[in-house]
């Protein structure tokens, strides 16, 4: 391959991946809405699911990062943690630490 | 012209549901958005509330010919007598609460080009931006003889409502000692694990009140979702696997149901035309997106609606978008968890697009609890993303099954938790 079809192979890649990508990632309402179908609208249970509501950040934020590691032992929480990064983590743990 | 603080005004709403429609004379006129919303299950209710939380500019109107939603999800609990009918008929109260305009009819046709929706009592609804979320039909006289008449007999009981009231009646009248036959769909159907929890709270009921009969299960298919998990809990509760199993599991071709007699109860399966002669009949059809979007041009060769993942658009009609069960979302599955997901990602990208915004970068959870008895709950949840090629993904390393050694009765209390909160969720209540 020339060095000029690299070129315009790499640019068309970055387009692409431009294309699929997102700017600012995923937030932590997005995530958190998620959440909500089992742990209740702003996390407000009903039932033997805990609430997240009232729980400050870093409850939430040590709890979640616990269940991903598998530090802390849940019966669905660590397959669910696993799905987020540390980033996400926080973010999420934001979101339901400020719901008014 | 708009003044300054006008516009930083209506700026700092970020999302208003407003489109300038002119400016003269120094006024500026606006015209509220509007979203119509046909279908009330989870992910109609859902995306309706959803998008008024997050922009109380747009004009909502939810379409659904039925006055009160019976779930799909816990219609199970009711075979095994967990619960009655009544605790899983919801009415949409929640979404009024919320603003949503509630229009009780039926949609006869799409005009995706006029962006107007017909319906049977005459009126015609415009929008910017439609949502649909049909559920399922049925395909009926895939088995032959299943047609909806036969319903009457050998009860499908996959839409709740009279039919689980029908098959309900039809196990408490049954003899001791008597057969229940369930045939299993074939890919992809709504509820992927329901067929499997269907057969284990009938078993349940069956245990404690007419012990000497047994329930069999007629599936083409070879393997079916939390699997190793059914079958681990039915040799703990109903001896599976052993000669006096309540559960018998007929699996692969020989499962494979063509044909049935809904008067004699009779379901006729595998190459070698076995007839299996039940008590009670249960024939769970073959299915396809619910009827309105194959009439309106959504549907692809499968039956099923191909959409844009990210936003939930249609790629057959612009302007159009297809959540829930009708939707081609894989690996999500058919779920009401999925179509709650799916909703709340949908209403996001509608509300973003009506202000000339970029959608956000969505994110996706579905978890699905089962039953094996009122004390013993197993469970499978994903998390769901858009990976690079623009696809939905499984995120790698996250979900999966209940560990095998888990604590089954905490999950049967977190399956019940489950069922309040997202009734509550979706419809307000």
């Amino acid at each position: 391959m020339t060095l000029k079809k690299t070129v315009v192979a790499a640019c068309c890649y970055m387009l692409l991946m431009a294309e699929a990508g997102f700017a600012g990632g995923i937030t932590g309402r997005t995530i958190g809405v998620t959440c909500s179908a089992c742990h209740g609208p702003e996390g407000k249970s009903n039932g033997a699911i805990p609430s997240l509501y009232g729980m400050s950040a870093k409850q939430l934020e040590s709890a979640l990062l616990a269940f991903k590691s598998g530090k802390r032992n849940g019966t669905i929480m660590n397959r669910i943690a696993k799905g987020y990064t540390e980033n996400e983590i926080a973010a999420v743990a934001e979101y339901f630490a400020n719901l008014e | 012209m708009l003044t300054l603080s006008r516009r930083r005004f209506l700026q700092s709403l970020g999302a208003s549901g407003l489109v300038l429609l002119s400016q003269r004379r120094g006024r500026a006129i606006y015209s509220r958005r509007r979203v119509v919303v046909i279908g009330g299950g989870f992910g109609g209710a859902t995306a309706a509330r959803y998008i008024r939380e997050v922009d109380p500019w747009i004009e909502v109107t939810l379409v659904e010919p039925n006055k009160t939603y019976i779930t799909c999800p816990a219609s199970n609990w009711i075979l095994g007598g967990l619960r009655d009918l009544d605790s899983i008929t919801l009415g949409y109260k929640g979404l009024v609460k919320s603003g949503v305009k509630i229009v009780r009819d039926t949609v006869t046709a799409i005009d995706p080009h006029r962006r107007e929706v017909r319906l049977k009592g005459g009126a015609i609804l415009s929008y910017n931006r439609l949502i649909v979320s049909p559920g399922i039909d049925f395909r009926w006289n895939a088995i032959e003889g299943y047609n909806a008449q036969a319903t009457q007999l050998a009860p499908h009981a996959w839409k709740a409502g009279a039919q689980t009231t029908l098959l309900r009646n039809q196990l408490l009248a049954m003899r001791d000692g008597g057969t229940v036959i369930i045939t299993s769909p074939p890919d992809p159907y709504r509820c992927p694990p329901g067929p499997y929890e269907r057969a284990s709270l009938i078993a349940y009921y069956l245990k404690v009140h007419k012990p000497k009969s047994k329930v069999i299960i007629l599936d083409a298919k070879t393997a079916f979702t939390k699997q190793e998990l059914f079958t681990a809990g039915w040799e703990a509760l109903y001896g599976f696997g052993t000669d006096n199993s309540m559960i018998e599991w007929v699996s692969g071709p020989d499962g494979e149901v063509t044909a049935m007699d809904a008067k004699a109860k009779l379901a006729i399966a595998g190459p070698l035309e076995e007839k299996y002669r039940g008590d009670v009949l249960n024939v769970i059809p073959p299915q396809k997106a619910g009827s309105i979007v194959q009439i309106a041009g959504l549907t692809d060769k499968s039956g099923w609606c191909p959409v844009a993942p990210a936003t939930s658009e249609s790629t057959l009609q612009r302007g159009v978008h297809v959540i829930g069960d009708a939707s081609i979302q894989d690996p999500m599955p058919k779920s009401a968890y999925a179509a709650s997901s799916q909703a709340k990602v949908c209403a996001d990208a509608v509300v973003a697009l009506l202000n000339d915004r970029t959608p956000g970068e969505p994110s996706w959870i579905n978890t699905c609890y089962s039953l094996l008895n009122p004390e013993y709950g197993i469970s499978i949840a994903e998390v769901f993303e858009i990976n690079n090629q623009g696809m939905i993904q499984v995120v790698p390393g996250s979900g999966g099954l209940s560990p095998m050694n888990g604590n089954r009765a905490l999950e049967a209390a977190y399956a019940k938790s489950w069922y309040t909160n997202i009734v509550r969720d979706s419809f307000g209540l």
